[in-house]
Formats: structure tokens, sequence, C-alpha cells
């Protein structure tokens, strides 16, 4: 019978199916500071850790991004410094392999997984966050999961588990200029909402997606869970292959071959069937930003802010109420005309170097009118950023240039937005609160962020670069 | 854990959509300990508690006196959705609520809510919109849930039916712990493995 890629993993990694639920294997755990709550409980029952090489850690939540090389002394909150320290603390007891603080390989957990390898196509993998969907990008099957399910996954490397629907979202057609997968992905959280999802594995399948390079991938997956989906993927394919090969922890060789092999098998095949199917037209999407407080409250650059009386649904037409009221916006105002505050270029949705490098490509020889900060998605691709000499075009334009974590995303480790501003953001959540009490967010695309820093209004990134 | 079975309390409504759990818990109460002397409850819906000044907000449900001693929450859609954060679950568990009645969670929330021994019922919308429109017009009053049956019996009497997997059912009812039931399985986990990496050596 015909099989989706969600199915042929799942039914890979079943150890023991009860009809009800399913024993399943877990290859991969990915671990940062937010794990010592599923450390302690294991402290707790005197469980050690089952198979430590297949996890892997690093410090992204709390780590400051301002003068990283001043070491643990330098970050102020004692609950954070205690959280940071409690991390190398429970990697070397357990013998899991960590990028701590000042690690040449630390980074966002989501950035640093498919940056070693450490993710790959066929597996399945867990992390104690939601965003665990981004590995997804590479035909894993990856899903996040609270304390308790990661204390379980660590002890036995297996969880009980429901298995989800399957959705497939078809995107054909062609992307325009400025168009990128952050606009795509919010396009589709407009329309299937922020629980449209929920319950099912997104498989994002068409031409839009076949095209897209990895960095647009993952930003696509990783922001499945704001559509309620705890997992997208996207079939492997050469870009997935070439993506991989040579990094660390990717097979070499003759394994490498034979891997190879596997995950050629991968991909849906001809027939099969989902339990839901939704399409958009690639050729349709424009620049996209939300103007509420849930991802699904998103509109084309070139829309109007809703009339919360426009809305059939009463709990939509209640929250657009309220989103309005936090985000102080009257209807029938041009998007284009919302003053920005702060901006923020980075995290596990938009910090890999490809976002650096949109940004940076509309900030060159330009100068920002608004304050805020670049913190790339890993501590390798900011390297890699400042071989390019992109932190310089950065630096000129007015911006700062930090160190990686998942810094102004969740304000976990102090950078966070003032009450009362506006932000222009990369991240995913628009919650009321994300980057700080009061802060008001919209995300959008790293080369829209760029644009909106240079006017200080919400801009339509194609008007600056001339349309390409 | 402690076994869930039956539960009268004091409920509260919220009409609001899609309450996600940055905020139920803010993200920047996560780095706290939770410890049995010192637990997450002073955080539950703190930006929706409290002022700018740490002030109580008076208009916020939980601040009013017929609902301090909430036991229950009875929601609208996607109730939990967003960030894994099981200090959510933590925070509410704390505070004194074992169940919330909504006609849909977030996933993992759903989940984290059962690894805590906390109740996630799905009930209809149109039947939590007339439990909490009861609930307001008579402040402070009870719901009674009863897990065997799977009953939900409003403030006016009505019992209506909800819906919970089986196997959450029974995990609750017994409060169960999940390593333990799947390290029941060891031997099958290792065989499994065997062949597993055998195929895929590069994975171990
Ligand atoms: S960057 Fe944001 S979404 Fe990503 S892991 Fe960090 S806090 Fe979570």
């Amino acid at each position: 019978m015909p099989q989706t890629l969600f199915e042929k993993i799942w039914s890979q990694h079943v150890i023991v199916d009860k009809g009800t639920e399913t024993l399943l294997y877990i290859d991969r755990n990915l671990i940062h500071e937010g794990a010592f709550h599923a450390f302690g409980a294991l402290a707790k029952e005197g469980r050690k850790v089952r198979k430590p090489r297949q996890s892997l850690a690093t410090a992204d939540h709390y780590v400051p991004t301002r003068d990283r090389e001043k070491g643990l002394a330098n970050v102020v909150d004692a609950d954070a410094r205690e959280m940071i320290r409690l991390f190398d603390v429970n990697g070397a007891e357990h013998g899991i392999r960590c990028f701590g603080m000042n690690d040449p390989q630390q980074g966002i957990v989501h950035v640093i997984g498919p940056e070693t390898g450490f993710t790959q196509p066929g597996i399945t993998l867990t992390c104690g966050d939601s965003h665990t969907s981004t590995h997804g990008a590479l035909g894993a099957y990856a899903f996040g999961v609270g304390a308790s399910q990661l204390k379980q996954a660590l002890a036995t490397q297996c969880l009980w588990q429901k298995k989800p629907k399957t959705l497939r979202i078809t995107v054909d057609g062609k992307l325009g200029a400025g168009v990128t997968g952050k606009d795509v992905i919010l396009a589709i959280i407009a329309k299937i909402g922020t629980a449209g999802g929920t319950g099912h594995v997104i498989e994002y399948a068409g031409s839009v997606f076949r095209a897209m390079p990895m960095e647009g991938r993952l930003t696509v997956c990783n922001m499945s869970i704001e559509a309620g989906a705890r997992s997208g993927m996207i079939a492997p394919d050469d870009v997935t292959y070439q993506y991989l090969a040579g990094r660390e922890y990717a097979p070499k060789g003759a394994q490498w071959d034979a891997a190879l092999a596997m995950w050629r098998a991968l991909p849906t095949d001809d027939g099969a069937t989902f339990d839901r199917e939704v399409s958009l037209d690639g050729n349709a999407i424009e620049p996209t930003l939300t103007w509420g407080t849930t991802p699904e409250e998103a509109l084309p650059v070139s829309a109007v802010v809703p009339d919360p009386a426009s809305f059939s649904d009463a709990n939509r037409r209640a929250h657009a109420e309220s989103a309005l009221r936090y985000m102080d916006l009257k209807p029938g105002t041009q998007l284009t005309d919302i003053k920005i505050d702060r901006v923020f270029i980075g995290t596990c949705t938009n910090g890999r170097i490809d976002d650096l490098r949109a940004a940076a490509a509309v900030l060159k020889g330009r100068k920002v009118t608004v304050q805020g900060w670049v913190s790339p998605g890993s501590t390798l691709v900011k390297r890699e950023a400042e071989a390019e000499g992109l932190h310089r075009i950065f630096e000129e334009a007015g911006l700062e240039w930090r160190a990686s974590g998942c810094s102004g995303c969740a304000a976990m480790n102090g950078d966070s937005v003032p009450a009362g501003m506006r932000s222009a953001s990369t991240s995913n959540r628009n919650f009321e609160g994300r980057q700080g009490k009061g802060a008001r967010t919209h995300l959008m695309s790293p080369a829209m962020v760029a644009a909106a820093a240079i006017t200080g209004r919400v801009t339509d990134v194609r008007t600056l670069t001339g349309g390409r | 854990m402690k076994p869930f079975t039956q539960l009268t309390t004091v409920a509260a409504p919220f009409d609001m959509a899609n309450i996600d759990t940055d905020k139920i818990i803010p993200a920047r109460f996560l780095r706290k300990l939770r410890t049995a002397e010192k637990g997450y409850d002073p955080w539950l819906f703190f930006d929706m508690r409290f002022d700018a000044d740490g002030k109580e907000k008076p208009d916020f449900i939980l601040n009013q006196a017929p609902w301090r001693n909430t036991g229950i929450i009875v929601a609208a859609e996607n109730f939990g959705c967003g960030s894994s954060r099981e200090g959510a679950v933590y925070a509410m568990v704390d505070w004194g609520i074992r169940a919330a009645i909504a006609p849909s969670f977030g996933d993992i929330h759903y989940a984290n809510e059962i690894q805590n021994g906390m109740l996630p019922a799905i009930l209809a919308e149109a039947h939590c919109a007339v439990l909490r429109a009861q609930l307001k017009a008579k402040p402070g009053s009870s719901i009674t849930i009863d897990l065997e049956t799977q009953t939900i019996t409003g403030p006016d009497g009505k019992t209506y039916r909800f819906d919970i997997e089986p196997v959450y059912k029974e995990r609750l009812l017994k409060g169960l712990d999940d390593v333990g039931l799947v390290l029941q399985e060891l031997p099958a986990i290792e065989a499994f493995e065997k062949r597993h990496f055998a195929k895929m050596p590069w994975l171990a």
C-alpha cells in the first residue's frame, strides 16, 4: 500500500503497537537549559540517561548575547545563572555532549541540530521545545515534548504515542521576488488558523518547497507548531543531501551511500492518502506580516488592519478586538503606515546564514532609523557571517551585532522590547508579552525587518530593492 | 502521581479562545526551581492577574472572591496552544486546578496535563459555552467531573459526556507513571535497537 513520508518513519520506529497507543523509538534528543526540570525529575527518581550518545545539548534560551566572553559571572539574573551552571553540571554528569555558553559550536537548539548533521532524514527526534518541528525540514519526524516526556525520552529513548493524523499542504507555483519561506508559512497559518493543524503532522509539498533552499524549509517547518501541528515535514531530496553531506554527525563513506539509499525511499508514494489536504497558490503569496497577537492574524503587506466586525467567527472576532487593543491599532490603517520602534533579527526561525544574507542585502549601504540587534542562530553562523563581512553591513547600518542565542524571541535572557514599543521581528510568536511585558510584535521575514529598520515603519521590501 | 477519579469544585469560565501557554505562565518564570515548599502557583496567569506595579487587576477572574479557589477551568477552543512549557501545567496544578474543560487543546499541552495528573476534558464548544454562561451567572458555582463515567455535571445539574482517550483515562484513574510503563517493555526495546542500529550504525 502506498505510504506517506510520515507513515514510513512512524512504522520504522514502532516497538509495541497496542492499537490504542504505540511505543515509539526516539533516535535522538536535543536538550537546552530548560531541561533542568527533566534532569531534576530524573535525579529524584534515581534514573539515568539510557543512551547519552543519542543526545546533544546546547545553551541558548538564557545565555546573554552581549559580552559573552566574560562568562557566567556576567549573567546578572541569579536564576538564569543557576540554570546555565546546572546545564553544564547535568551534561557532564550524564555524559551528554554539551555546547556550553562559550563553546565554538554553541547555538540555538534548532539551528545546531541540522548544522551538525545530528538531524537526519528518516529519524525520530524530540526536544523539550515546541519548535522541534523545525527538524522535519530534513525529512525527520521531530516533535516537541514537555519536561515529563523529555525525562522519559532520556530515561528510555522511547515514548508512548498516539498516532497523529496527516495533513498535506501543497503550495505550487513560483514565489515572487522578496517572498520567502517566512511569508509562505505566515500565509499558510493565516489560512488554516492556529488550531488548523492540531492533532496532525503536516507534510509540505509542491513546487514551492522543492525549489526552496534548506534555510527556507527550516523556517516553514519551524512554524508548524504555530498552526497547531506538533510536526511539519518536507520530503528529503538533493537539496537535503547536499546540505547534510560532510557535516559532523552525517554518515561518511560507505555508510553515506547506505544512508542515501534508505533516504531516497522515504518520500511519500504516489497514491498515498492524507487525512486532510489544503492547497495554496504560491504565485499569489506576497510579503506577509502579522498585525495581531497570534500568528494567524497575518496579512499581505499591501493590506489594511482588518475590522474585527468582519470576522464571522465569534471567537476570532473577540480575539481580534483584544489584539487590536493590545497592539494599539485601528481598523482600516494601511499596514505600511504602522510605525516601528525596534527591530530584531535572529532566532531558530530566521537566524541562519541565508536569513542574515537576505537582511544584509537590504541594509547594505543604508542606515537604520530605529534601534535593533542581530543575534545569529549559532556561533558557527556568526563566524560564517563575519567571514563574509555581513557583520560590518549590520554595524555600519546602525544595528548591534551580538552573540548567538534565543535572545529577543522569548526575552528569557533579558533581551526584551520595552513595554508599549512596537517591534518588527523575525521570530515566530507575537503573543502578548512574548518579547517582554507590553511589547508589540509584528512577525515578518528578515528582509522585511531590514526594510522596516530603514524606514521606521512597516515597509514592502520590494519598494527598496526595486522588486528584486 | 495522584490518581484522578472524581472532582467537585469551583469552576472559572475563560471565554477567550487560543489561551496560549505564554499567557498561562510568562516565559520569565520558567527559570524558577519548583520545590515542594515553593510551587509555581504565584506565576499563574501572571500578566493577566497583576498590573505593572504588581497589584492585582480586580477584573481578572481569579482575583475575584468567588473564584479564588477555582479548581476547574472551562475554556474555549485551542486551550494551551504555543510553547511546550510544562510550567504552564505546574502553575495550574500548584494553584489547585486539577482539570480543564475545552473543545480542543494544544497537542503538547494536552500531553503535559496528563503527565501531571491533570484532566484535559474535551467537550463540544456549544456545551462549553453553556457551562461558561452558567458559571458567570452564578459566580463561584461548582462543576462535578467523574472520570470513570466521563461525565461533567454543570451548575444546573445537567450532565454532559466528555471525550478522553481510553489510555489516558486509565493513566489518570490509576495515577500511572509513564517511565514505569515504558520500562516494562525493555526486552522489546533492546531487540528493536539491535535491529535498528544494525541497519543504521551511524545513528547509535
Ligand atoms: S529562538 Fe525562540 S522559538 Fe526558537 S528555541 Fe529559542 S525561544 Fe524557542
